[in-house]
């Protein structure tokens, strides 16, 4: 079996949640191998983050170069190319950065390449049998991917469980004289922080929050005579705002907000991972969809399959009689 | 500017309910509504604003098959000055490096100083541009959400983390991977597809690409789908059957009980 490596993000010297996940998801390729990190990166912070490995990883390669300071996707690739062994399997978690990093890394490498992948069932010879979704989730797939000339895998964040109590004391293994000269055509410029916006969906204890079943523009309005009677606010997923029909301020996800309300009603969203993941703090979820197997009926405490165009100013009138009786 | 815009034909996930086929080894695929896949969509309005911007032309082309000429008609109606249709039986089966390998000989016979692809396609890979990027030795950068032209080089955006933007400068040439959102495409009627309907589009296959036998299509292709499946369901959420009125009744002493009426 090829050399297994997790490919570690971190931040301001602290590792990303991601990198116990692909240190779980290398052991179900070999239980028995040991899996070895590597980070690029430079300066205190960088060395902090390959420091607070050791207890997770018997060994960390350590790429260290001030032109990898910042995590330039064409940089990162160009250093793993000339620092990582032949035929060997990186993971990559499944973010913006891996998407950016591993389809091309594995070109370089000559190696094939496995997308969003969210469990690795069995080691067959030169082969893995892996689980993927399409079609937004509603339906998911088995691969095979040929390993005999290595792999880059990315994988999808939060699938596999951080295995807890495998103690390492690893060591540092520093690689950064084999990463070459780097020069990008790519230049990293800025980060610019997202806007506000008029509301603050993480402030709130109840969200309406709506999906492509709103169906148009003129429709958004129903979501927020319900949030009006609530006393809630209203977000929404990912395609309300690429049809500019809310601000993407108001959108969750892991493109959008993070929020922790108490209770989410999820009014005609199919429930996508990348939406999920920006809900947090395991709120009671509510949703209502046409489709029954909407994926967001998985993951709910309480579905309803029907047309949100029509339940929500049902359920609205139901909350504006029920106050309007409170209030006498 | 030369822009080449790579898109495919996808069942529409917003008009269809996908389902598994009696044998289970795929989808069922009768009465699916195919459409552009949505971040194709976005990305081809984007060449079509930049073009207007600077001046050039928008070439549009798919590795597919005959049923694929609909959509890249369609990019016509929208503005694209030409579209090509990638086919041969010999690409049949490819995996994403399959279909990378087709569109970078494609690339190679012509002159582009940008190629865009959409981020993902119904398969969520949102691999095709980057390998493309890498066979051709271009930069890329994906996910990218605004783009502006300036000094023979572009400045973009990229979606990151909570909403942030991630700007970049980039040289020519270079592959992006655009995202959704990044604009608002024009709408293409009936009309609009009458009219072009007798511009040619051609067929380009494996012999006029200089594409040897076996490093495309099924044969070459390292990653492979078995089957499809529906996961056994998770606990999953407890479905009110009343009726309308009795579950929105149900739904609000829900709220209230977890707190949510203030």
């Amino acid at each position: 079996m090829a050399r297994i490596f997790a490919y570690i993000v971190h931040r301001s010297g602290v590792v990303d949640d991601s990198a116990l996940e692909l240190a779980a998801a290398g052991r179900k390729i070999d239980a028995t191998a040991p899996v070895t990190a590597i980070l690029t990166g430079w300066g205190p912070d960088f060395e902090a983050a390959c420091n607070s490995l050791r207890p997770s990883f018997g060994e960390i390669w350590k790429v260290s170069n001030q032109a990898l300071a910042y995590p330039n996707a064409e940089l990162v690739r160009q250093a793993l190319v000339h620092v990582l062994p032949p035929g060997c399997i990186l993971l990559v978690p499944h973010d913006h950065f891996g998407i950016d990093l591993a389809p091309g890394l594995s070109i370089k490498l000559n190696s094939a390449f496995a997308s969003d992948v969210l469990a690795i069932e069995a080691a067959e010879g030169d082969a893995l049998k892996l689980v993927r979704q399409e079609f937004r989730g509603q339906v998911s797939a088995h691969v095979r991917c040929d390993i005999s000339s290595g792999a880059v895998i990315n994988i999808r964040p939060g699938a596999f469980k951080p295995e807890i109590g495998a103690a390492a004391s690893g060591t540092i293994v520093d690689k950064s004289s084999a990463a070459g000269t780097l020069s990008a055509r790519r230049r990293y410029v800025e980060t610019i922080a997202a806007e506000s916006g008029d509301v603050d969906i993480t402030k709130h204890s109840v969200l309406v929050s709506i999906g492509r079943g709103i169906q148009e523009k003129e429709n958004v309005v129903i979501a927020e005579e319900l949030a009006e009677a609530l006393g809630a606010a209203v977000s929404c997923s990912r395609p309300v705002v690429d049809a500019k029909w809310m601000e993407k301020s108001r959108q969750v996800g892991s493109s959008g907000k993070t929020v922790k309300p108490k209770v989410y009603l999820a009014c005609g969203i199919s429930g996508a991972f990348q939406h999920l993941a920006g809900i947090k703090g395991n709120p009671f979820l509510i949703a209502i969809n046409k489709n029954p197997k909407a994926p967001i009926f998985q993951v709910a405490d309480v579905g309803i399959v029907d047309d949100v165009l029509e339940f929500l100013p049902e359920l609205t009138n139901k909350v504006r009689e029920a106050r309007g009786v409170a209030a006498k | 500017m030369e822009i080449l815009v790579c898109v495919r034909r996808v069942p529409d996930t917003s008009e269809n309910e996908i389902q598994l086929n009696a044998a289970g080894n795929d989808i069922e695929r009768d009465e699916l509504v195919y459409s552009i896949n949505e971040a194709d969509n976005y990305a081809v309005e984007e060449a079509l604003q930049i073009r207007d911007r600077v001046g050039g032309n928008v070439t549009v082309v798919t590795v597919g098959a005959e049923d694929d000429e609909e959509i890249l008609r369609r990019q016509l109606a929208m503005g694209a000055n030409q579209a090509v249709l990638l086919y041969d039986e010999a690409f049949t089966g490819s995996d994403g490096k399959g279909i990378a390998t087709v569109l970078k000989d494609f690339v190679q016979k012509g002159h582009y100083d940008l190629i865009l692809t959409g981020v993902q396609a119904d398969d969520g890979a949102a691999q095709v541009g980057g390998m493309l990027a890498a066979m051709l030795d271009y930069p890329f950068a994906s996910l990218v959400n605004a783009i502006t032209v300036a000094d023979g080089k572009l400045k973009v955006s990229r979606e990151i983390e909570g909403g942030n933007r991630e700007i970049n400068e980039i040289d020519l040439p270079c592959v992006l991977s655009i995202q959704t959102g990044i604009n608002e495409p024009r709408y293409v009627g009936m009309r609009g597809i009458r009219q072009v309907a007798s511009v040619p589009i051609p067929t380009v296959g494996a012999s006029d690409l200089g594409i040897a036998k076996g490093t495309v299509g099924e044969v070459s292709a390292k990653v492979k789908r078995i089957d499809y499946f529906v996961p056994a369901l998770s606990k999953g959420a407890e479905m009110l059957n009343g009726s309308r009125e009795e579950n929105a009744e149900k739904v609000l002493e829900l709220v209230g009980a977890k707190g949510g009426l203030k």
